[in-house]
């Protein structure tokens, strides 16, 4: 697969007009400009493997239907360790984060090849079952979706399910817990029984934050959680992300480059479907390996 | 000129309207720096031309021809010197009169009546006459007071909207005006129906039997109206149809929304809903012959007491029939529940059985509801199975194996007996006809009302 060789001096360019893609790759490498951008777009650049993995993916292929949206992807997430995913809208990290928990499963047409692993079990093995793997790798989605109920069953929801807490009482404290870590119960303290959906954008994006991190996932997945939110949530957003490092793994799709600076330790950059580089968020950040990356964080387009 | 004639006369003057219309506009376009020029586009002051010559006409053809019987006949009427009295007699007169006129003679006709037929195919002809010279003076007319009036200033746009905005308030006042209609025949009559039995009679009396003694001499009963019984046997069948068709419907809908995949979808809802195209009446057929006799059968050989027609049987078909109604509905719901509602149910580690029970049908639930009001109220409604399977005898009973009525089955044998139209009998159909609207109005009143609230949470 992927046989394709971008020349990725020429791919600059090829941003405007992704489709021409094809056709550029054609051209005899001897007309690239830079020794550095020999590379090929589908051989990472970086070090995209790390010795302590949670997550394990090799050559990764998702199709919709007959469309392929991630292209020959490898990647490794560490244990206790942020990744952040970023790259132009549409390129599929989205797409690539739906994988690990397989919420693709759902949607008709799609269709994922490759070897994932969470914590060495196959993640897409004939014998596993979605239900414990969703559990364990839990997700919060790019667009707000708490239930019709109360605020207070949004979070209690997922303790329910698995049966974590038996008592009213301890789950009490895990609603009021998650609430508190989400930055979001003093906001809502007093109306736990108002419907979920009647809070405000924002604060709909940290109830289901809160939602997820109530059932005490190893692995959050967290698609664009503070798209909807204000510098202030933000930051106790982020600052949860610090907090849940001490024990959970996250990998965080983000558009804003600062939030990827500030959570992360590892910076992964998609582009049409491919992993470009994966690095050290701070090499990423100041010192990228490829053009692509250079020209996207210094926002030369995306 | 007759009427079909002028009327086809009247369409091709509006096309011509229209055409003209356009063209001057054109016209005026052309002269004053183009189409940009005018006040709307060329089309509008083709229709605006249009409506002026058809409109004002058509208007005026439709109250001649609503009018003009009642008006020729009250003037042959008038020119008669000794009518008899009696409407009856009247209505007799003017049909020799209007015999003779077409030249069907009956009996010899007197000179009195002669002049009289005369005198009709007189106003006849003449009113003829009028009717072509009215309608083709307005339309010409008016056609052309529009198209002279036409100029790149008048705002053809704004007249031709305020005047479909006023066809299409009229067509929506047409389905309200009817309802109200109905509601106060219905209602003048249950009125008079209440003159002769009280209603506290009617409506807490347990015993129905609207056997009215035909002669005074006859032996028989003065009729019992206390219509307990037929709200009883009402309920009973639409309990039972109920029973069966929410769970089943229900179910359905979930199967085929989330379970179901494309190819089975594909095949299965067109098939559940051709159940809602077969005709009442054949269910009814279905209900008498088939199952009724069948759990008249059964209940016998468990050593029960049943009889051949009974609410169980009328009330098990009508659920059957009620089913695609309600599938269809909560189907329509359930798919309405946003998919990133499922999402984030499964990505929180839910089973598909879990999502479904806890997110997606209480999600789903008011607008289910809704959905199910409508059906309880279709219930109510349905007379012909009713009819063919659970009898006529309005026994006050909550015994399903019992022959049970319905109030809508009474309404029909009340009105089809050969009763005088002011018998209480009669009127009493009304008062029946005027609880069931009631009833079914509140009960379409809550459905709305619930089914917006659920629109509400999702817009
Ligand atoms: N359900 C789907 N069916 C078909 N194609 C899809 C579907 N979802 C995504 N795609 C396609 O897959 C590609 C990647 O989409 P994805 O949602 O992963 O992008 P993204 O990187 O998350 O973008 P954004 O930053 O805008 O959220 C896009 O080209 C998109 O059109
Ligand atoms: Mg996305």
């Amino acid at each position: 697969m992927t046989s394709m060789t971008l020349n990725a001096g020429a791919a600059v360019p090829a941003q405007d007009k992704p489709n021409s893609a094809t056709d550029l790759s054609n051209k005899p490498a001897t007309e690239s400009t830079s020794v550095k951008t020999q590379e090929d777009i589908a051989e990472t650049v970086g070090s995209p493997f790390c010795d302590e993995a949670k997550l394990r993916m090799r050559n990764v292929n998702v199709f919709y239907g007959e469309s392929q949206a991630i292209h020959d992807v490898s990647l490794d997430i560490g244990r206790n360790q942020v990744v952040a995913m970023i790259g132009p809208s549409g390129c599929g990290k989205s797409t690539f984060l739906r994988c690990l928990n397989r919420m693709n499963d759902t949607i008709e047409g799609c269709r994922v090849e490759g070897d994932l692993t969470l914590d060495g079990e196959a993640i897409y093995g004939p014998k596993v079952d979605v239900v414990p793997l969703r559990a364990r790798v839990g997700m919060v989605f790019q667009k707000p979706n708490p239930f019709p109920k109360s605020i207070y069953d949004n979070v209690a929801y997922g303790p329910k399910i698995h049966g974590i807490a038996s008592r009213r009482a301890e789950l009490d404290e895990i609603v009021e817990n998650s609430l508190r870590r989400a930055g979001l119960w003093n906001e809502v303290k007093d109306r736990l029984d108002k419907p979920g959906t009647g809070l405000s954008g924002g604060q709909q994006q940290r109830l289901c934050i809160a939602r997820a991190i109530a059932v005490s996932p190893e692995v959050i997945l967290m698609d664009e959680p503070c798209s909807a939110l204000d510098p202030i949530a933000t930051a106790r957003i982020e600052e949860l992300i610090h907090e849940l490092r001490e024990n959970y793994t996250i990998a965080i799709v983000t558009h804003s480059m600062q939030q990827a600076a500030r959570v992360s330790q590892r910076t992964a950059y998609f582009h049409l479907g491919k992993l470009v580089e994966v690095n050290d968020t701070e090499t990423v950040f100041t010192n990228p390996e490829h053009d692509l990356t250079e020209a996207y964080i210094t926002g030369r387009f995306g | 000129m007759q009427t079909p004639t002028l009327f086809a006369l009247l369409l091709l003057l509006i096309l011509v309207a229209y055409g003209t219309g356009f063209s001057r506009a054109i016209a005026a376009a052309r002269s004053g720096g183009g189409v940009r020029s005018l006040a709307s586009l060329p089309s509008y002051y083709g229709v605006h031309t249009a409506l002026w010559c058809g409109l004002p006409a058509l208007i005026i053809l439709a109250c001649w021809l609503i009018f003009d019987d009642a008006i020729i006949r009250a003037l042959v009427m008038g020119g008669i010197a000794d009518k008899p009295e009696s409407i009856a007699g009247q209505n007799l007169l003017y049909a020799q009169i209007q015999n003779l006129t077409a030249g069907n003679l009956v009996g010899n006709a007197t000179p009195q009546l002669q002049d009289a037929a005369a005198h009709l195919a007189n106003l006849r002809e003449s009113g003829r006459w009028m009717q072509t010279a009215l309608i083709l003076i307005l339309s010409i007319g008016l056609g052309a007071y529009a198209f002279l009036r036409i100029s790149p200033e008048m705002r053809a746009r704004e007249k031709v909207e305020k005047v479909l905005r006023i066809i299409l308030l009229a067509c929506a006042c047409a389905a309200i005006f009817t309802t109200v209609g109905i509601l106060l025949s219905v209602l003048f009559e249950s009125l008079r129906f209440f003159q002769s039995v009280p209603v506290t009679e009617f409506l807490f009396g347990l015993h129905w039997s609207p056997q009215m003694a035909l002669r005074a001499d006859q032996v028989g009963s003065s009729g019992a109206f206390g219509a307990v019984p037929l709200f009883t046997g009402t309920l009973l069948v639409s309990a039972i149809a109920m029973f069966v068709a929410v769970p089943v419907g229900l179910m359905s809908a979930i199967y085929l929304a989330e379970y179901a995949g494309k190819k089975v979808r594909s095949v299965a809802k067109p098939l559940l809903e051709i159940l809602a195209g077969v005709p009442t009446v054949v269910y009814g057929f279905f209900a008498a012959l088939t199952v009724a006799p069948f759990i008249r059968d059964l209940a016998q050989s468990m050593g029960l007491q049943a009889s051949s027609e009974s609410a169980l049987a009328a009330g098990l078909v009508m659920g059957v029939m009620i089913i695609p109604f309600v599938s269809s509905l909560s189907d329509d719901v359930i798919n309405a529940v946003p998919q990133s509602l499922r999402d984030g149910a499964l990505g929180l580690g839910s089973t598909k059985s879990e999502t479904v029970r806890k997110v997606v049908i209480p999600a789903a639930l008011p607008g289910i509801v809704g959905g199910v009001l409508l059906a309880v109220s279709r219930a109510i409604g349905e007379t012909m199975i009713v009819v063919m399977a659970a009898g006529l005898a309005a026994n006050l009973t909550a015994n399903p194996l019992e022959s049970v009525t319905t109030v809508t089955v009474q309404i029909v044998t009340l009105l089809v007996g050969d009763q005088e139209f002011d018998s209480p009998k009669t009127l009493a159909a009304f008062a029946l006809g005027l609880m069931l609207f009631i009833s079914t109005l509140i009960l379409n009143f809550i459905a709305l009302h619930v089914v917006k609230k659920y629109r509400e949470q999702y817009d």
